[in-house]
């Protein structure tokens, strides 16, 4: 492209430089957008929390409601349920992290950090198996919680995974009690 | 085809490969050694522009199909989903409407070129006839393209179109219906024009690496019209039309951005923010202003199929251009007849876009009647005619004798391509 070979800096390698620059510039300016648009948009945004009555649901009934197009489950546990779930020592958990939205990320798994704050009969976790995705099914499995029937994942009566392949605890999404029938997740 | 073997890869990879594939030699041969001659002027950036519009269309499309939902109870929705929720969606969609415009501008101004320089003549009669295939795809694209928002101008409009198909005797009634899907402009009509809306611009693509394959055998015309014969009248393609190219697409762009940025809607129509309504049609209905001349055209003939046949037949005659002008000169710059007809006949290209925008009564009908015929005339008469009887101006004995003058002879510069000035207007 030079038709010289001098070695000096010249007004036409600066223009070389700053076109092209410029040319960066916009052309990073064009793919922003189209980028951007990929992101969750406006009204997937807008349905973001889910206000969910728990009078209806009775001991010991898990109801399942979709958050953000995911299954929630919310067990109203039975003294014995959580009787169980307190035995269990940490050292016997695979992930002993809460896996708590509403916890720091480093608190330990014990059912107190898995269940609602001050409410320890409900237990509130995203119905989504930690290991590919699937949907675990409730009551069932060797530690009465949830059996993932995808590949063998078992979950115990606080959520916390007790056979693999699942890495982690089912996750506990960010809620709080609107009032003592309501929870709002989200 | 010239500027092969130009390309020696040294790196033992690219060796391995370009035996393999001689992708990177062929690159090198059409797009940085290839020689151009040396005389382009900027309306020659338009085959660049055009090829840049359909890549920014492509993917702006493709875009906002990630969004849309072709069915007719939520097509409209969406799009409205697309402006106001969407992230940059409303940047993303007006560019994909207003780049249509563009795209149409582009290639207006590329066709007039060659009409105007005689980019049709023999040995390029195949070149042309392929952009004339393109122009006929673009406009079946966009036509198509402007049914998917299902506003009021969508639904007419392809209500309108498709009865075009009804003129003709016998079959019409049934083309119609199948077209169609049914017995009305319905969702089966939206699902197939949505699909076919995403595949034509695929198969504009292939046509137009025809188009270029086509330009790459015969060469480029250029302002004289003569062909190269030296290498003196030639430059490579890069730097020198690369750069001029990226030039005229920037201005081109700047031009585009000040439709997108400050009146995204002035080539719409306000009807198509109303959503599709089968029991009532607009009172103004017109079609986008790139169809205007034909659609003036089929309201000028008082007869369904006459008016039909009219308005097809002025794109079909386009593809017999090149025998219908029977001069032995190319360039519309040594024929000073056929300039001033060439001028004529621009006029009443606008002037015929003009009148379809306006209502199809009175003088405007006459008016339309008038131009209509001229602009068939200027195809079937004038230009067969004016190569008999024009007596053209002496054409240079080469491109670079018209740049540089005749004396040439001894002081012109020796390294063609590295101080020659570019070109000449």
């Amino acid at each position: 492209m030079a038709t010289t070979g001098t070695a000096e800096t010249t007004r036409r390698d600066f223009l070389y430089i700053a076109t092209g620059a410029m040319g960066a510039v916009g052309a990073a300016a064009l793919v922003w957008p189209f980028v951007s648009q990929l992101q969750p948009d406006a009204s997937v945004l807008a349905l973001a929390s889910t206000d969910v009555d728990i009078s209806q649901i009775a001991e010991g009934q898990i109801v399942t409601v979709k958050w953000r197009g995911k299954p929630v489950f919310v067990w109203n546990r039975t003294p014995e349920d959580i009787a169980k779930s307190k035995e269990v020592a940490l050292s016997a958990l695979l992930d002993p992290i809460a896996r708590n939205a509403n916890l720091p990320p480093d608190a330990p798994a014990t059912d107190e950090n898995r269940a609602a704050p001050d409410k320890e009969r409900w237990l509130v976790v995203i119905g989504i198996c930690t290991h590919l995705g699937c949907v675990p099914i409730g009551h069932a499995g060797e530690y009465d919680g949830w059996f993932c029937p995808c590949h063998g994942s078992e979950y115990d009566q606080a959520g916390r995974v007790r056979r693999g392949p699942a890495p982690t605890n089912l996750e506990v999404p960010p809620y709080a009690f609107a009032s003592d029938t309501k929870i709002t997740i989200g | 085809m010239s500027g092969h073997a130009t390309f020696e890869p040294k790196h033992p990879a690219l060796k391995w490969f370009e035996s393999r594939l001689p992708l990177v030699g062929l690159i090198h041969s059409s797009f940085i050694a290839y020689p151009t001659p040396r005389n382009l002027n900027y309306w020659w950036t338009f085959g660049g522009i055009l090829s840049l519009m359909l890549v920014c269309q492509i993917l702006s499309g493709v875009v906002l199909v990630m969004h849309y939902t072709p069915h007719v109870t939520l097509a409209f929705d969406s799009v409205e989903h697309i402006m106001r929720d969407v992230s940059y969606g409303w940047l993303i969609r007006y560019i994909h409407a207003n780049g249509a415009s563009m795209f149409f501008i582009a290639v207006y101004i590329h066709m007039f070129r060659g009409l105007y320089y005689g980019s049709y003549k023999a040995p390029r009669e195949v070149l042309w006839i392929l952009g004339c295939i393109i122009y006929l795809l673009m406009m079946a694209t966009a036509f198509m393209g402007y049914v998917l928002p299902w506003g009021q101008m969508s639904f007419w409009g392809a209500t309108v179109i498709t009865n075009l198909f009804s003129a003709f005797p016998v079959v019409g009634p049934t083309i119609v219906e199948w077209l169609w899907g049914g017995f009305s402009v319905d969702n089966p009509t939206l699902n197939r024009f949505f699909s076919l809306h995403y595949l034509l611009p695929f198969m504009i693509a292939g046509v137009v690496v025809l188009h270029v394959w086509a330009l790459h055998v015969v060469g480029q015309n250029n302002p004289t019209g003569v062909e190269p014969k030296t290498e003196k009248d030639t430059v490579p393609f890069t730097p020198y039309a690369t750069i001029k190219d990226g030039f005229g697409m920037v201005c081109f762009l700047i031009f585009f951005a000040w439709f997108l940025f400050y009146i995204p809607n002035y080539l719409g129509h306000a009807d198509n923010y109303i959503p599709a309504n089968p029991l009532v049609t607009p009172a103004h209905i017109v079609p986008e202003w790139y169809y205007l001349p034909f659609y003036a055209m089929l309201r000028a003939v008082p007869d369904k199929l006459g008016g039909v046949l009219t308005m097809f037949g002025a794109i079909i005659v386009l593809f017999f251009v090149p025998w219908l002008d029977t001069s032995k000169v190319r360039s519309g710059v040594y024929r000073p007849l056929f300039k001033q007809f060439f001028w004529i006949w621009i006029v009443v290209c606008i002037g015929l876009g003009w009148l379809g925008s306006k209502p199809a009564e009175g003088g405007y009908v006459i008016a339309g009647r008038i131009l209509t015929v001229w602009y068939f005339a200027h195809f079937l008469i004038i230009l067969p005619l004016l190569g008999l009887f024009e007596k053209p101006k002496a054409v240079p004995a080469s491109i670079t004798e018209a740049v540089l003058g005749k004396k040439t002879k001894g002081g012109a510069p020796a390294s063609v391509g590295a101080h020659a000035p570019q070109t000449k207007g």
